[in-house]
C-alpha cells in the first residue's frame, strides 16, 4: 500500500524551529538543546505542551557515546503530566513519519517532533563506522568519507557527472569559485573538502496538526505524501550511482503528480549525492534546490533530515513556495531515504 | 481507522550466549518463525519495524541499516524504535499503528538483544566523565524502590521470593525460556546470595540473547490467515520524566495513565474481572505486586496480598507471566515484545504447556528507563 | 550564553572488545580466509554473493558455498592520502569494491597500489594475505594490482595454507574479537559545570524552577515538570535525610568498597529532590529511612569539580525525621 493511493487524513507541518547549527556547542547538554526549540515551535504554532497529542523524537546514543541520552533530552519537553511519547534511534525525519502515521488514527490532532545531535563530541567519521556490518565492514575501519568517495567515483565513472559538477554543487551551497575549489587537494579522492559536510551540533522541532487543527494556521504546509525506503546494506550489491530507494519513496509520496515544484530541500551530505538525488526525484533545472544551504552547510546528525522537512515547510509558511519536496537520508551512501511532498494546497 | 490483528508470532530460544548465530541469524530465527506461523514469505511483508535497547550492547549503531536485507526490507520501509526497556512494546505499537492507520497491510515487527556480544553492566553504564559514578550496580537503582514499596505497604519479605519461584515454575513449561531451574522453591531463592538488599540473586532477571517477532495485519489479512488471529483491542504509551521533585517512582503516574487509556479503548471496566491473563514486565520479583497496583488489578497497598494468595500463578484466577516472564528470559530489547507476543499467544490458544485455559483477553505490558516509559496492549480472541 | 571556558570538558574513550559469534555462513567464509582462500555463496536466484551472507538482498536464505577469485576487478575506488588509525594500511592506499572472478557482487577492501596513479576502475587485483591468520576479514591484508609476482605470491600463500590445513584439525571459525575504541570529548554543559565547580568549594548549589519553585540538584536546563530552566542558584545544606537506600552485598567492577555497604538517597535540607551517595559510619543493617546524615568532605587538597568531593555521608546522630517528611520522596 502506498501513501499516495489511499485516502489520508490531511496533516500539515504548522511550525518549525531550529537552533542555528554550530561547529561545537559545549554549553548545552541534550536537555538544553531540546528545550529552546520545543518552546519556540510550540509558541509559533500557538499551542502549549498540554495541547499536544503525541510526542516523538529522533536521536542517536553513539554520537555522544552514552546510552539512553534521549531520556534526559525528554526533560526538554517537560513530560508532566505524563504524555504519549515515542523515540526512534534515527534522524528526526523518521520521527515525523511516525507522528504522521499516528495522526492518521484520528484520535489526536497534534504532534510534536524534535531531534537533536551533538556530532562534535566524538570523532564522527569513526563513530559512523559503527553503522556498518560488524563482520565484514566495521572491522576494516572504513569511515563515512571514504564510503562516500567510493560512491562519488562510481558516479564519475558512469559519465553522468564530472568533478566540476561536484564543485558546482559545493559552490552553490557554500560559496566559492568553482575553479578555485577544483584547485584544492583531494580529501579522499575523488572528494575534496568542499564536497563533504561540516561537523555540526544542533536541534530542531516541528509541530504537525491534522484537519481543522491545521486549518487554524495561516499557511499550513500540507503533507501530500510521505514515504521512506531502504536498500541492501552491502555496497557491492547496490548500484551506487542511483538512489533506487529515493525513487520508490518519491513515487509513493507523489513527487511526480503534485504539479510544479518550487523548492526541494535534499539531505545530501556530500555534493555528488545531491546530483544522485535530483536524478532519483526527477527534479528539473527550474526547481530551487537547498536554498537553506543543505547539509553541505550544516549537518547535525539526526537533525539534518528533519531540518530539510522544516525548511521546506517554512518556504510554504511564508508564501515563497507553493509545492515543495523534502528529503532525508540515513546510512552509508544514501542507504535509506525518506521523501515528503508538501503543498500550500490541501489534497482535493 | 482499521483493526489490527496478530497473525504470526515467533521467538528464539533464549540463552545467556547464542554463540551459534550471527546477529542477523538471531533476528531471522524469530522472524522466520513468525512468517511461518502466518504462512507468509519475506516478499509478502510491506514494512519492517525494528526495536532494541542501546546500540552499545552489540556495538552496532542504528542496526536497522545492517539488518535491512536480513529482514527482507530492501525496497521497503524500515524503522528503528528505542524507548529503553519498554522498547519491545513500543515497537509493536508503532508497527500496529501503521496497520491501524491504513498505511500498511502486513508488517513484520522484530525486537532483539544479543547481550553476549558485550557485557550488560558495561553497556548500560560505561563510566563517563561528569556523570554520577554508579556506586551500586544496575539493581542498585531499583532496590531502593523495592524497599520503599515494602516500607509503604508492610509487605512480608517472602512475597518477592514467591514471585521468583512462581515465574521460574512457569518457565519450566516454556521451551523457549532461558532460565529453567528444576526444583525451584522458596528455600532455593532464600538461600541465593543477597545482591542489592532487599533483592536476592534469584529475584533478578538474567541477561539473555534472544529475539521476538510478530506479523501484524488488517482485517482482510486476518481473514486470510491460516490460524486464528489475536486482535488488538487497545494500545497505549505514556512517558514521564526520569526524576522530578516528589515523583512517585513506586507507583508512577505514567503507568496508571497508560493502563487507564488502554482499558478504555478495550472497554474494560474492571481489569481484574475482564482480563484473563497478563504478561507484565517484572525484572525484579517485587515489581509484580508493584505493577499489580499500578495496573489497577489490586488496590493501592494490596498488590502483595494478591501475589501471596496465589491468584497470579498458572491455575489461579489471574495468571501473571505464564511464560516465565522477564525473570526467566531477558534479551532486554526483546523483553517487552515477548510480553506483547505471549499475551497474543494466550488468546490464540497457542501457548502450549503454559496456556491459560479459555483465555479470551490478555494484557501485554512493558516499562523502561527509571520506571518512566510504559507501553501496553490488550489483545483478544474476538474481533473488537 | 555563558563563556565556553566555564564549561568543564574531559576526554572519554568508549572502548570495548566485542565478541562476535559468526553463525555458519560468515564463520565458513572467515575460516576460508584463514586458509587463504576466497569463497562466495550461491543465492536462490543463482548468483554468487561475496562476501557471503545467510540471506540475499531480498531476505531469502542463501545456499551452497562456492570458490571465487583469487583475482578480481575493481568496480569503484577511493584514494586515502592520510590513513586513519583504524584503517588497514598505514600508508596511502585505495579503498575499492572488488568483484572477484566468479562472483556477481563486489566486496569492499583495501588496495595497496603505491600511488593514486596506479588505480583505475576495471583494473585487476589479487589478494595479499597476512602471514598470521586468525579467522577475520583482516586475514586478507588487502588486494594488490595484478602482476606475475603478486599472483605467484598469492598462489604460494594459498598453497602453503592448503598444505598446513591438510594436516590440521583446527576448529571452524565461530567467534572473533572485535575491538572498538571511540574517542570523545565530553562536556558537562553550563549548569552541570556550575554545580560541579561549587562542589570544589564545599558548596552544594541547586537551581530553582521559577514556576514550581522546586530546587533541583544539579540545576537543569529544563524543569522536568514545567519546561523552563530551573537554574536560579540556591545553596542548599550539606546535611539531610535518607529517603530510601539499598545495601550492596555483591562485589562488582565499579564498587567503591568491599561489600556490604549502603547506597542512600539523601534529601538535603533546602533541596526538593534527593541525591544518591554512599553512607558510612554505621553498620549497613542499621541504616534506616528517615535517618539524618551529613556530608563528609574530602581534604582541601583533594577537592575538585566532582561529586567525589563528598567522600560519603555519615549519620548525625539526631533523631530520625518523621515518615511524612520523606513520604513523597524516594
Amino acid at each position: 500500500m502506498s501513501a499516495s493511493r489511499a485516502r489520508r487524513r490531511d496533516v500539515a507541518i504548522v511550525s518549525f524551529a531550529q537552533l542555528p547549527p554550530v561547529r561545537r556547542d559545549t554549553a548545552r547538554d541534550e536537555t538544553e538543546l531540546v528545550q529552546p526549540v520545543v518552546t519556540a515551535a510550540l509558541r509559533q504554532a500557538g499551542l502549549t505542551r498540554q495541547d499536544i497529542g503525541f510526542t516523538v523524537s529522533g536521536s542517536c546514543d553513539y554520537l555522544i557515546g552514552r546510552p539512553f541520552s534521549f531520556v534526559t533530552a525528554l526533560d526538554g519537553v517537560a513530560p508532566w503530566p505524563p504524555i504519549a511519547e515515542s523515540h526512534v534511534e534515527m534522524d528526526g525525519a523518521w520521527a515525523l513519519y511516525e507522528a504522521w502515521v499516528r495522526l492518521q488514527q484520528g484520535d489526536v490532532d497534534t504532534a510534536l517532533i524534535y531531534a537533536y545531535g551533538k556530532s562534535s563530541l566524538g570523532d564522527l567519521p569513526a563513530v559512523l563506522t559503527m553503522q556498518l556490518d560488524p563482520y565484514y565492514l566495521a572491522p576494516l575501519g572504513i569511515d563515512a568519507v571514504s564510503l562516500a568517495a567510493l560512491q562519488a567515483r562510481a558516479l564519475l565513472d558512469s559519465g553522468r557527472a564530472t568533478e566540476r559538477d561536484l564543485a558546482v554543487v559545493a559552490a552553490a551551497r557554500r560559496g566559492g569559485a568553482v575553479a578555485e575549489l577544483l584547485a584544492t587537494p583531494y580529501l579522499v579522492a575523488p572528494l575534496r573538502r568542499h564536497d563533504c559536510p561540516p561537523i555540526s551540533d544542533g536541534a530542531c522541532a516541528v509541530v504537525l496538526a491534522a484537519g481543522d487543527a491545521a486549518r487554524r494556521h495561516a499557511r499550513p504546509a500540507w503533507i501530500r505524501g510521505i514515504d521512506h525506503r531502504v536498500e541492501p546494506h552491502q555496497l557491492g550489491s547496490r548500484d551506487l550511482t542511483r538512489s533506487t530507494s529515493t525513487a520508490i519513496a518519491a513515487e509513493h509520496a507523489g513527487v511526480a503528480t503534485i504539479g510544479p515544484i518550487d523548492v526541494a530541500e535534499l539531505h545530501a551530505p556530500f555534493s555528488h549525492q545531491e546530483l544522485i538525488l535530483r536524478d532519483a526525484l526527477g527534479l528539473g533545472a527550474e526547481v530551487a534546490v537547498n536554498p537553506s544551504g543543505g547539509a553541505l552547510v550544516a549537518n547535525p546528525m539526526m537533525v539534518a533530515g528533519l531540518t530539510r522537512l522544516g525548511e521546506a515547510a517554512a518556504r510554504i509558511h511564508d508564501g515563497r513556495a507553493r509545492n515543495a519536496v523534502a528529503h532525508a537520508t540515513s546510512g552509508p551512501c544514501l542507504q535509506q531515504n525518506l521523501v515528503c511532498v508538501l503543498s500550500s494546497e490541501v489534497a482535493s | 481507522m482499521n483493526r489490527c490483528a496478530i497473525i504470526g508470532i515467533g521467538q528464539t530460544h533464549h540463552k545467556a550466549k547464542r554463540q551459534d548465530v550471527s546477529i542477523a541469524g538471531l533476528v531471522r530465527e524469530a522472524a522466520a518463525r513468525a512468517l511461518a506461523d502466518a504462512e507468509l514469505d519475506w516478499k509478502d511483508i510491506d514494512a519492517v519495524v525494528l526495536g532494541k535497547a542501546p546500540d552499545m550492547f552489540e556495538g552496532v549503531m542504528m542496526p536497522e541499516l545492517y539488518l535491512a536485507d536480513a529482514l527482507g526490507a530492501a525496497g521497503k520501509p524500515i524503522m528503528r524504535v528505542h524507548t529503553a526497556g519498554s522498547v519491545g512494546g513500543s515497537t509493536a505499537i508503532v508497527a500496529a499503528q501503521t496497520v491501524i492507520s491504513g498505511v500498511h497491510r502486513r508488517v513484520l515487527t522484530v525486537a532483539f538483544e544479543k547481550q553476549s556480544e558485550s557485557d550488560a553492566m558495561w553497556a548500560l553504564s560505561p563510566r563517563i566523565p561528569f556523570q554520577p559514578q554508579l556506586t551500586a550496580g544496575a539493581g542498585g537503582y531499583f532496590a531502593p524502590l523495592v524497599r520503599a514499596y515494602i516500607h509503604r505497604t508492610g509487605a512480608p519479605d517472602d512475597v518477592g521470593m514467591m514471585v521468583a519461584v512462581k515465574d521460574r515454575q512457569h518457565a519450566l513449561k516454556n521451551p523457549y525460556a532461558h532460565l529453567r531451574i528444576k526444583g525451584i522453591d522458596l528455600a532455593m531463592v532464600r538461600d541465593s546470595p543477597m545482591l542489592w538488599d532487599p533483592i536476592r540473586y534469584l529475584e533478578t532477571c538474567p541477561s539473555s540473547d534472544g529475539a521476538c517477532a510478530m506479523v501484524l495485519t488488517d482485517e482482510d489479512g486476518a481473514r486470510a490467515a491460516p490460524r486464528p488471529p489475536a486482535w488488538v483491542h487497545g494500545l497505549a504509551t505514556r512517558s514521564e520524566p526520569v526524576v522530578f521533585a516528589g515523583r512517585n517512582q513506586v507507583d508512577p503516574q505514567a503507568g496508571r495513565d497508560c493502563a487507564r487509556d488502554v482499558y478504555a479503548q478495550a472497554r474494560i471496566a474492571d481489569p481484574r474481572r475482564d482480563i484473563d491473563v497478563a504478561e507484565i514486565y517484572v525484572p525484579f520479583s517485587w515489581f509484580e505486586p508493584m505493577w499489580l497496583e499500578n495496573l489497577g488489578f489490586a488496590a493501592s497497598g494490596d498488590g502483595w496480598r494478591m501475589t501471596a494468595s496465589g491468584v497470579t500463578a498458572l491455575g489461579g484466577a489471574l495468571p501473571i507471566n505464564p511464560s516465565g516472564g522477564v525473570l526467566s528470559s531477558n534479551p532486554i530489547g526483546a523483553s517487552g515484545m515477548l510480553r506483547f507476543a505471549e499475551a497474543a499467544m494466550q488468546v490464540r490458544d497457542q501457548a502450549g504447556e503454559h496456556q491459560v485455559d479459555g483465555a479470551r483477553r490478555a494484557l501485554g505490558h512493558a516499562y523502561g528507563g527509571g520506571s518512566q516509559f510504559f507501553a501496553m496492549w490488550i489483545v483478544g480472541r474476538d474481533r473488537p | 550564553m555563558d563563556r565556553d571556558e566555564e564549561v568543564l570538558e574531559a576526554p572519554y574513550r568508549l572502548e570495548y572488545t566485542y565478541q562476535r559469534s559468526t553463525g555458519p555462513v560468515i564463520g565458513r567464509f572467515l575460516g576460508a580466509l584463514r586458509d587463504a582462500r576466497l569463497e562466495g555463496v550461491r543465492t536462490a536466484s543463482g548468483s554468487v554473493m561475496v562476501p557471503p551472507l545467510e540471506y540475499d538482498a531480498d531476505g531469502a536464505a542463501t545456499g551452497e558455498p562456492t570458490v571465487v577469485g583469487p583475482g578480481g576487478v575493481v568496480t569503484t575506488w577511493a584514494w586515502v592520502t592520510e590513513p586513519r588509525r583504524e584503517h588497514p594500511l598505514p600508508h596511502p592506499f585505495a579503498w575499492a569494491l572488488v568483484r572477484l572472478d566468479g562472483a556477481d557482487s563486489a566486496m569492499l577492501h583495501a588496495v595497496d597500489a603505491g600511488s593514486i596513479d596506479a588505480m583505475r576502475t576495471g583494473m585487476r587485483v589479487v589478494p595479499r594475505w597476512q602471514d598470521e591468520r586468525t579467522g577475520s576479514i583482516r586475514d586478507l591484508a588487502c588486494f594488490v594490482p595484478e602482476s606475475a609476482a603478486a599472483a605467484a605470491a598469492a598462489a604460494a600463500a594459498a598453497a602453503a595454507a592448503s598444505a598446513a590445513a591438510a594436516g590440521d584439525d583446527r576448529p571452524p571459525v565461530t567467534m572473533f574479537p572485535s575491538p572498538v575504541a571511540l574517542d570523545y570529548t565530553v562536556t558537562a554543559g553550563r549548569h552541570l559545570s556550575a554545580y560541579l565547580r561549587a562542589l570544589a568549594e564545599r558548596r552544594i548549589v541547586g537551581g530553582r524552577c521559577p514556576v514550581c519553585t522546586k530546587v533541583y540538584l544539579p540545576p537543569r536546563g529544563a524543569c522536568p515538570t514545567c519546561g523552563v530552566p530551573a537554574d536560579a542558584p540556591v545553596e542548599v545544606a550539606d546535611h539531610g535525610v535518607v529517603t530510601t537506600f539499598c545495601i550492596i552485598r555483591i562485589p562488582f567492577d565499579a564498587a567503591p568498597f568491599p561489600p556490604p555497604y549502603a547506597s542512600v538517597a539523601v534529601l538535603l535540607e533546602g533541596a526538593d529532590m534527593p541525591i544518591f551517595h554512599l553512607l558510612r559510619g554505621i553498620p549497613p543493617e542499621e541504616v534506616r529511612m528517615g535517618m539524618r546524615v551529613r556530608a563528609v568532605w574530602v581534604a582541601d587538597d583533594q577537592l575538585g569539580p566532582t561529586l567525589a568531593s563528598i567522600r560519603w555521608f555519615e549519620p548525625t546522630g539526631e533523631p530520625d525525621a518523621p515518615h511524612d517528611q520523606i513520604a513523597r520522596h524516594l
